[in-house]
């Protein structure tokens, strides 16, 4: 085993622990607390894959603002939090095997998947991959407009929800 | 050099742990939680084969960034709605949000 092989089962190991204690963890304000460490933990996933722009905005963005937006709710919605009664439904039981499942279902799959053994690409001598990625963001014969579209449905999104949490009173 | 299958299997691990947060959860803030650690193990499916494919095609890198104004998006008007629901009927429960229903 290599060092990044073992830094990736940490890294792994720690986000999907984190991972569970958000969907099992009574508390809300603790279930957001461990989604901010499985947001990191991935951030450290994209930053092994050599993905330094993801890991940088899974932070600013994932961790900085959304995160931050959860916690803001859960205090706005406190006193209906409930931490006494039971916090799955009564189905919780088939929402947990469709979960197991799911996941056997995607392991099936990709054993049998031929690009499965794939190794990492090299990269060319001198490639600047956050450069690649800036430019193929804004240029007309690359994702120039699905971008555009990307930003335009940002702006939609918050003038609605600006509307719909608008207290008319 | 970690297997690219390594990456494959977090990612539909993480998958599966936020379809059970969705699926199980009463409390809504606690299934938009879900909806993002799902969101999230899509990210890494699209980082890793961003890495292990074609590394000058930047697909990969930029579908990632879409899902990330996505998310922002989902989970804006989503917490708008629950936050409204709260102040109007006063819970937060799933089960108990049945306006629609006659």
């Amino acid at each position: 085993m290599t060092g990044e092989q073992i830094i990736f089962l940490l890294v792994a190991l720690f986000t999907l622990f984190s991972a569970l204690r958000v969907v099992t963890t009574g508390n809300l304000v603790h279930a957001a607390l461990w989604l901010i460490a499985t947001l990191f933990g991935v951030a450290v996933i994209f930053a092994l894959l050599n993905a330094s722009f993801l890991a940088v905005v899974q932070v600013v963005v994932y961790i900085g603002a959304i995160a931050i937006l959860f916690i803001f709710a859960v205090m706005l919605t406190r006193k209906e939090m409930r931490d006494q009664g039971p916090q799955m439904n009564r189905n919780w039981w088939f929402g947990a095997s469709l979960a197991v499942l799911t996941f056997a279902g995607l392991y099936f799959l990709l054993q049998g998947w031929s690009g499965i053994s794939k190794t990492a690409a090299v990269f060319p001598s001198g490639f600047d991959a956050v450069g690649e990625l800036g430019n193929a963001l804004v240029s007309p014969n690359a994702y120039v407009l699905p971008f555009e579209v990307a930003s335009v449905l940002l702006v939609a999104a918050l003038v609605g929800a600006v509307y719909v949490a608008f207290n008319r009173k | 050099m970690v297997p690219l299958s390594w990456y494959l299997v977090f990612s539909a691990a993480l998958f599966s742990i936020g379809l059970f947060g969705v699926l199980s959860r009463r409390n809504a803030v606690a299934i938009l939680l879900g909806i993002e650690l799902m969101l999230n193990s899509v990210n890494v499916n699209l980082a890793a084969f961003w890495r292990y494919g074609d590394v000058t095609q930047m697909a990969g890198q930029v579908f990632a960034i879409i899902v990330f104004a996505v998310a922002a998006a989902e989970v804006s008007v989503g917490l708008a709605l629950v936050i409204s629901v709260y102040r109007k009927h006063n819970t937060v429960i799933a089960d108990e949000i049945d306006m629609l229903k006659f």
